[in-house]
């Protein structure tokens, strides 16, 4: 699946290098192929390819300038933020550049009053609860990759966190952004209000993987720091217990701040490599954190206990102040690495389901792992239904690799077939753009094509990831080799 | 299900792809009207021939434990909040029902949402998935009835304020939410200049605030939450307690204030919550925590438009007035190329709803 391949001398290649120059730095540009190395991938290291050049504009007007020589010139347009994506979103086109936006990371404003932080696409998400914390404020959604993602990548990949049940994805968490054109023409999207007046482009423009256009500033909401968060952890003796009692929580009417669910295999590795009391025993824990007032989480803790006790909880503990808090969630946090010491790799999905579906859709993924002989730890967004089963395999086994894949793909038919989705908060990026049709009929792709072309008529922002391009579509001169990545 | 008219819950998709069909064939454009309570209302008058879609309605699935309802576009939002009420349920965006008649696909469609929209989210917000026919007639899924799901563009949120004009929207799922145990109404007297200051002030601190307005010199703050969390707010905060305030909020989202009678036209702003107006444009509701405001009468369009920009946001004709000319402000030319060209990639012969978001849409 390694999809280096040579690129061959394009004719446009020095010209495309001489306009670059003419407008950036010689340290704003790279094109040796080593040094281009780090930007081969974005977190979903399967698939890797090389651009013609990787571009670090620093400013807005040189974004601005870079897109507009690319335009002039027909080249295919490939933004990345931090790197942290799980779809190869962020993956190079052979034939394009990569504009990587890091360099654009200022804080550039904070309002205390209004609850807003205008950032550039750089910045990461954590550095923005950090700047806000003064003023008692934070910016909610909370992906795994906090500390290094940046805020213009969850936007666009629309990402979640464990946090999302209660506080929303990034769509629920922003109120305007910039963005330029695929033509480099800049325009505001949103307001400072909490609606605009044409169509909603900011919703869709979220999470559009870069197919839509460039953002280069975005404005978030900002909520009241809590005053206090508790963390309920309890171990189940079976899944169907674990699972019950997420609707039961769902049905006391209590909206958990965070609900995490992780089975044995996972717990097992978290623990070994977190020390965080898990019960090793358990065939299922869940996590369940209330925030909100010292009443309030006092109110809620009680039922939450409660209920978990009623449906035959095998182990029950509750932080008892910020640092145990931290221990409980530093075993789910460190999930992803911790199943990364147990085997030489690992493929993370990221299906959503329906909550009442958990368990039958649980033993079908313990199935699919006998039937391809490849282990697998679930760690679940439990209270939003969004999975993520790592399937535990050896990159260096090519056999290995296909039966992966083939497990992965199997899921994912399996979470739209009970009624879900083949990605929560990951995106679709190359990863799983062959699995749209299963999700999507011909008519509702042709809808994304068509919604594609109005903003990037000639298909050269992010080509060949997210939606899958049809054949009535091959007008387009270059577009049988921009649109297929193998 | 069966109402009061004796309407029966039913499919009526079919026939609205037939209609859509021929309309399109003879190039003659259609207005989509559900229970049309808000025909004279947020958008432009759109001169079409009516496609009534008020028949496709009733609840289609509903899970408590889901979180989740779905309906037909053309089912009343107060069936589906009657519904919810038996298993403790709400719709968060608290939108006005307009006297049983708002449907829950005019609702998204207008994207209106009531006084508990900061916190509780707008219909644009919860709104997991639709069913939409399209100006080519193609009955299309977008989004489903999960939490996340980032699978393709986000059509579904996309429908939120299009005002029909991007499709007939014929099913939506929406995310719901438990009933807040307690609700209780603060009272401050004061101006408008403090209010605004004390409603972002005390949104900015970790409480269960889920309404705050103003009018006639007087602050409203709601708290609604876990009782324990309600009453020792209160106490922090003190204020007047405001009895049968139900009636209070329901007259705010409903637009039966004394404040919203008469027929004079009705401009709604929608800037940032903590912006002062420079000029005074007489009587003024506050509303969303300062986000969201009311103002009456015959205003120079220009000069409400020049304060709505300073103040970050917005200002449109939500009643009355000239509803031949633009209602919303203008916009440029790069804004104005996406959004046509971004109507077209749905309604290629502008069959749906023509005029009634902007003139040229």
């Amino acid at each position: 699946m390694n999809m280096t391949k040579p690129v061959s001398a394009a004719p446009l290649g020095a010209e495309l290098s001489r306009r670059l120059r003419e407008c950036l730095g010689a340290d704003c540009i790279i094109e040796e192929r080593e040094s281009q190395r780090p930007y081969e991938c974005d977190a979903l290291t399967m698939y890797r390819d090389l651009p013609v050049a990787v571009v670090l504009p620093e400013n807005v007007e040189q974004v601005q300038q870079v897109l507009q020589i690319c335009h002039a010139l027909n080249v295919p347009v490939v933004a990345r933020g931090a790197g942290t994506g799980l779809c190869a979103g962020a993956m190079p086109h052979p034939e394009g550049i990569l504009l990587g936006l890091s360099k654009l990371d200022r804080i550039l404003e904070i309002d205390p009053l209004a609850r807003t932080a205008r950032v550039q696409p750089g910045v990461s998400n954590l550095s923005i609860s950090e700047a806000a914390a003064q003023h008692g404020l934070y910016y909610a959604p909370d992906p795994s990759s906090q500390i290094a993602c940046s805020i213009g990548g969850n936007v666009s990949e629309n990402s979640g966190g464990v946090h999302c049940l209660k506080y929303g994805l990034t769509v629920h968490n922003i109120l305007a952004m910039t963005v330029q054109t695929v033509a480099g023409e800049e325009v505001r999207l949103g307001s400072l209000g909490l609606d605009s007046p044409g169509y909603d482009l900011m919703a869709v423009f979220t999470g559009s993987e870069g197919l839509l256009g460039i953002v280069t500033e975005v404005t978030v909401r900002l909520l009241p720091a809590p005053e206090i968060a508790r963390v309920v952890m309890a171990g189940f003796d079976s899944i169907d217990a674990a699972g019950d009692a997420v609707g039961a929580v769902i049905a006391a009417g209590i909206i958990p701040a965070g609900l995490e669910m992780m089975d044995r295999l996972a717990v097992q590795a978290a623990e070994d490599f977190a020390h965080a009391g898990y019960p090793r025993d358990a065939a299922a824990i869940l996590l369940c954190e209330m925030d909100g007032t010292r009443e309030e989480v006092a109110q809620h803790v009680d039922a939450v206990v409660a209920v978990f006790e009623q449906l035959g909880a095998t182990s029950l503990t509750v932080s008892d102040d910020e640092a145990h808090r931290a221990l409980l969630w530093k075993g789910r946090k460190s999930a992803f690495p911790a199943v990364g010491r147990i085997a030489p790799d690992y493929y993370c999905m990221d299906g959503t389901i329906p909550r009442g579906k958990v368990t039958e859709v649980l033993n079908e993924i313990y199935r699919l792992s006998e039937h391809y002989g490849l282990p697998v730890a679930n760690v679940f967004h439990a209270g939003d239904g969004n999975l993520h089963p790592l399937i535990l395999f050896d990159a260096s086994d090519p056999q290995q690799v296909h039966k992966a894949e083939a497990f992965g793909g199997d899921i994912l038919d399996l979470s739209v077939r009970v009624g879900g989705c083949l990605t929560g908060e990951h995106g679709v990026g190359v990863e799983k753009l062959r699995k749209m049709p299963s999700q999507f009929s011909a008519q509702e792709l042709a809808q994304f094509e068509e919604i594609k072309v109005a903003f990037d008529p000639a298909l050269n922002l992010n080509p060949g990831k997210g939606i899958p391009i049809l054949k009535r579509c091959q007008e387009y001169r270059a577009l049988p080799a921009r649109h297929q990545h193998d | 299900m069966i109402d009061q008219r004796g309407t029966t819950d039913a499919d009526h998709s079919e026939a609205i792809i037939a209609a859509l069909r021929d309309a399109r064939e003879r190039q003659s454009p259609v207005y989509i009207n559900g229970g049309g309570s808000k025909r004279d209302l947020i958008g432009r008058r759109c001169d079409a021939t009516e496609l009534d879609v008020s028949a496709h309605r009733g609840i289609t699935a509903y899970h408590p434990g889901e979180l989740v309802i779905t309906a037909r576009a053309g089912t009343p939002l107060a069936e589906i909040v009657a519904t919810l009420a038996e298993q403790k349920q709400i719709l968060s965006f608290e939108p006005p029902l307009f006297g049983g008649k708002a449907t829950l696909g005019g609702t998204l469609a207008c994207n209106l949402s009531g006084p508990g929209r900061p916190w509780g989210g707008s219909i644009r917000d919860m709104v997991l998935g639709v069913q939409m026919i399209n100006g080519k007639c193609e009955r299309l899924t977008f989004g489903g009835q999960v939490m996340k799901n980032v699978a393709g563009y986000d059509v579904s949120r996309l429908q939120a304020g299009a005002l029909g004009t991007l499709g007939v929207l014929t099913e939506v799922s929406l995310k719901v939410l438990p009933r807040p145990q307690q609700t209780l109404t603060l009272r401050y007297a004061m101006p408008a200049g403090e209010a605004l200051q004390t409603m972002n002030r005390r949104a900015g601190e970790p409480k269960p605030l889920s309404g705050a307005f103003w009018l006639q010199d007087q602050l409203y703050l709601r708290l609604s939450g876990a009782a324990s969390a309600v009453e020792s707010t209160a106490l922090q905060w003190g204020g007047e307690r405001v009895d049968d305030d139900q009636a209070l909020w329901q007259g705010l989202r409903e637009m039966t204030l004394p404040f919203f009678a008469g027929s004079a036209p009705l401009w709604r702003f929608s800037v940032q919550s903590s912006a002062h107006f420079a000029a005074n444009f007489g009587p003024t509701l506050i509303d969303w925590g300062g986000a969201q405001r009311w103002v009456q009468g015959d205003q120079n369009r220009e000069q409400l438009d020049s304060a709505a920009a300073s103040a970050g946001g917005h200002v449109s004709l939500f009643r009355g007035g000239d509803r031949h000319s633009e209602v919303r402000p203008p916009l440029n030319t790069v804004e104005r190329r996406l959004q046509q060209q971004l109507k077209l990639s749905f309604d290629p012969d502008t069959i749906l709803n023509p005029g009634r978001l902007y003139s040229w849409l």
